[in-house]
């Protein structure tokens, strides 16, 4: 090998030292080696039960949410005629939608909001041109924030453009064309930007397909739906957008969008998003390319039919926690049922109660005074007012085809953003995520053949490089979201398909800082933030975790061997998780004989401090388990977004929910609770205080746990 | 007391330990294993084996033909005796540390980046070049440039306390 050229003050391995390299060396080397490669593989198996950790907690956190759907319809069913529950209901379902299209536009006008002089960010002019839609992306990469008269002006275009979209787009790559494919974004703004810079901006010659979820999680996705908008309003036939699950008013409460949105928009945040409510529903449904290949945001079931898809009215499904929407009456799909669990016989009293709603809807809606003409057509207005009256004729309202097909439309579109694949065979409801289906290899076969494709390009799915194929390579799951759980989780990546249909991937991984943090130190921040948001699961089931424990324990010595607090915390929490291997992270307290105290440990894991000053202590972990459902209920019920709720508000909420929950809480301690959770004294709830009582705490206990930084 | 350790015991123990490191990689659920995450899994179980050793264990769990996995029913035996018989102990800190001064020939209390990259890259099972910078990013005093491999050994083999 010769002589390596060092620096002059260096050692030299000179050629002879090579071949005579002492015995005791080699050894030492080998040694090393064989030590160091442990280590890795020992971090290799840390970085893999975080990765599940934050995979099982995030799909439970799913599957919560869509029980909300259960929720609603059990208030549909349940609330009683006293005003003040149905005033709750019809405030939370508030909007029924009663005006057409043209209301609207009138409603979302921007022509009245002035932009100040002193206001420093980009400038909009219509029609976009390359050099405007230059600029704001350069705003926003200096953090400047759109005014709102811009940001209607330029919703307002994107939905006229979408009204005239179909569901299903079909793209050419005309035999020299690559196009390029991005999955999840989730708010990282970071991440487009990368793209952009690695991959230029969309165009003509260089189109572009944005598979879904662009908003929620991440901070910025208000500024990827304007730079995304943009862009498709510059060039609508090469930027395809596909609608996510994510693109859905209902998730946005609980997954960060909305509380983004009112934040930075503090005065015209509600119409925002009523705004980004109607274009997320007129979002096409999928892309398909040179008619080979499909890219839509979740998956397919067995019973997925692109020819009932592109015949659908796909603006009529506003969010997969809502029931369709009709004009007049609640339909709610019936054989849903299936895809979402027990318990779901809605549909008789729905239709026999809606006219009644109806009426009331109209009355409160009787808003806008100088929108009093709604500009129907003669025939709609007497549709409207024999409904009213309760002498609908047959033909008007819902018939049973209508609501069988309701049915069938619904499933297709639930089933193409929600569902997974799985390795076995078949096709069976999504219990996770609480919607969709997991689907297998000879579905897919199945349906790609049935409608003569040869490739299913996917996301909705983190995966640690960015992409991952299955399915004998006939499915390519893509995700654009890097850092997704924390710093240094996974990388994102986005495909160029050209003409011949072989996908090229290009990786990348947003902050400079990752890439600067050693394999050991980044596995162990994931780590930690994976551990802490377990430690919140395992608090959130504290009763139910103690009183499995008490089984294995007929003695009540408070003691438990391992064995068994393994096989207990997996039977309460039903996360999948190989518990034996995390113990060492989650149990502190030294173990004799291989037993450990339970009660402490339970103790320990103690995120609320008491002196928020509920003393119900069984209610307030009810109440923490709930937490995030509770957060998407107060601010559905707060409908003019003020932050607050009632008192009156807070209690008929939580009376319901804990029936619907069959918990056992007294009107007294709702009341107590109400009264504790002011924090303000001044009789009403204000949302965020009631969340930051939690946050508050993780991040205290967080300080206290966090270990001191390793000498490096 | 005692009781409790009987041999029956300490197996299946061992064996839920082996499950559990085993089902962390079976991404499909059915009791697969891609080959190439065995060694991270008979490592993470606290053996060091070489890599020969590796080599030598997978040839074993391997099928006739091979399909690039491994079936859970072949590692657990498999996995199952290196435990107990505790092959490729653990090797200390010490030893270790040994290990850094057979290879600081001039006794300087430190090592180059370019003496150890040698050492490491060209001498016993080779590492790979992403191997070789992975250890000198966490090796390496930014100020010295150079290998203090007593603080080294220290700062790892903290890790293995937890």
């Amino acid at each position: 090998m010769g002589c390596r050229v060092t620096k002059s003050n260096q050692v030299q391995l000179k050629p002879c030292d090579r071949g005579n390299i002492s015995v005791p060396a080699m050894r030492a080397a080998l040694l090393i080696q064989r030590w160091y490669r442990q280590y890795v593989a020992r971090l290799e198996m840390r970085r893999r039960c975080t990765w599940n950790i934050f995979q099982s907690i995030e799909y439970s956190g799913q599957q919560d949410h869509i029980k909300l759907y259960n929720f609603f319809s059990y208030l549909m069913d349940h609330f009683s005629s006293a005003n003040s529950q149905r005033n709750l209901v019809s405030q939370m379902f508030g909007e029924s939608d009663p005006f057409q299209d043209a209301e609207w536009e009138k409603h979302f006008c921007y022509k009245d909001i002035e932009v100040p002089d002193v206001y420093t960010g980009p400038h909009l002019s219509f029609p976009l041109t390359i050099s405007s839609v230059t600029e704001l992306v350069d705003a926003f990469k200096n953090k400047q924030k759109l005014h709102a008269r811009y940001v209607l002006q330029l919703l307002g275009k994107t939905w006229t453009l979408l009204r005239l979209m179909p569901n299903i787009s079909h793209v050419c790559t005309c035999k020299h064309k690559e196009i390029t494919i991005c999955g999840d974004l989730h708010g990282h703004l970071e991440d487009l930007l990368l793209i952009f810079y690695k991959n230029g901006f969309p165009s003509a010659e260089a189109p572009y397909v944005f598979n879904g979820d662009f908003v929620d999680r991440g901070k910025e996705s208000i500024e990827i739906l304007l730079v995304l908008f943009a862009f498709l309003l510059l060039y609508p036939h090469d930027v395809h957008l596909n609608r996510g699950n994510h693109e859905d008013h209902i998730v946005n409460l609980r997954y960060g969008f909305t509380k983004e949105v009112l934040g930075k928009y503090q005065v015209h945040g509600k119409m925002i998003l009523k705004l980004l409510q109607k274009i997320f529903s007129w979002l096409p449904l999928a892309t398909v390319i040179d008619q080979k290949v499909l890219i839509l945001h979740g998956g397919i079931s067995d019973k997925t039919d692109l020819n009932v898809i592109t015949k659908l009215d796909r603006h009529r499904f506003v969010s997969a926690l809502r029931p369709l929407k009709r004009r007049g009456a609640w339909a709610t799909p019936k054989e849903a049922d299936d895809d979402f669990g027990s318990g779901r016989r809605r549909v008789q009293s729905l239709t026999h109660g809606a006219p009644l709603r109806l009426r009331q809807e109209l009355q409160r809606h009787s808003v806008h005074s100088e929108s009093g003409r709604t500009g129907r057509s003669v025939e709609e207005e007497l549709r409207e007012r024999r409904r009213l009256a309760g002498l609908s004729l047959p033909s008007d309202s819902d018939s049973a085809e209508d609501l069988e097909a309701d049915t069938v439309e619904w499933k297709q579109i639930v089933d193409i953003l929600w569902s997974d694949p799985m390795s076995q065979n078949g096709c069976v409801p999504n219990e996770v995520r609480g919607g969709g289906c997991y689907w297998g290899p000879d579905v897919t076969q199945e349906v790609l053949d049935r409608h003569k494709l040869q490739l299913l390009i996917r996301s909705h799915e983190c995966k640690q490089e960015g992409y991952e194929f299955c399915h004998n390579g006939r499915v390519l799951t893509i995700f654009s979201a890097s850092n997704y759980y924390d710093v240094g989780s996974n990388r994102g990546a986005y495909i160029r398909l050209g003409p011949d249909l072989i996908p090229h991937f290009k990786q990348f991984q947003a902050s400079r800082s990752t890439r600067e943090l050693t394999l050991r130190q980044s596995v162990g921040r994931t780590e930690r933030s994976a551990f802490q948001a377990l430690r919140m699961q395992l608090f959130a089931h504290k009763s139910a975790l103690i009183r499995e424990f008490q089984e294995y324990d007929p003695q009540c010595t408070g003691l438990i061997s391992v064995k068994h607090w393994a096989v207990a915390v997996e039977k309460v929490l039903c996360l999948g998780l190989p518990w034996r291997v995390l113990r060492s992270q989650l149990v502190n307290s030294s173990t004799q004989d291989g037993t450990l105290n339970y009660q402490d440990w339970v103790s320990q894991l103690s995120v609320i401090q008491p002196n928020t000053e509920i003393a119900n202590t069984s209610l307030l972990e009810t109440l923490y388990k709930h937490h995030s459902n509770l957060e998407s209920i107060f601010r559905m019920i707060d409908t003019d977004h003020s932050g607050l709720i009632s008192f009156e508000e807070f209690h008929q909420t939580w009376k319901l929910l804990s029936s619907h929950l069959q918990t056992d809480i007294s009107d007294k301690a709702i009341s107590d609770l109400a009264e504790s959770i002011d924090f303000n004294k001044d009789g009403s709830i204000d949302i965020n205080e009631f969340m930051e009582a939690f946050r508050l705490v993780e991040h205290r206990r967080a300080e206290m746990e966090a270990p001191p930084p390793p000498p490096e | 007391m005692a009781d409790k350790y009987n041999a029956e015991n300490i197996i299946t123990e061992t064996q839920k330990r082996i499950s559990n490191a085993f089902d962390v990689f079976d991404h499909e659920s059915n009791k697969t294993v891609d080959v190439r995450e065995i060694g991270t899994i008979i490592r993470s179980l606290g053996c060091f084996p070489s890599e020969t050793d590796l080599h030598d264990i997978i040839a074993e769990l391997e099928e006739e033909e091979p399909t690039g996995f491994v079936r859970y029913e072949k590692f657990l035996p498999t996995m199952t005796k290196i435990l107990l018989e505790r092959k490729f102990r653990p090797i200390t800190e010490d030893l270790l540390l040994q290990a850094f001064e057979v290879l600081d020939q001039q006794k300087k209390g430190h090592l180059e980046p370019e003496e150890l990259t040698k050492y490491l890259t060209q001498e016993g099972e080779p590492f790979t070049q992403e191997e070789i910078d992975e250890m000198l990013s966490a090796a390496v005093d930014p100020d010295k440039n150079v290998i203090l491999y007593k603080d080294f050994v220290s700062m790892m083999t903290f890790d293995d306390t937890r």
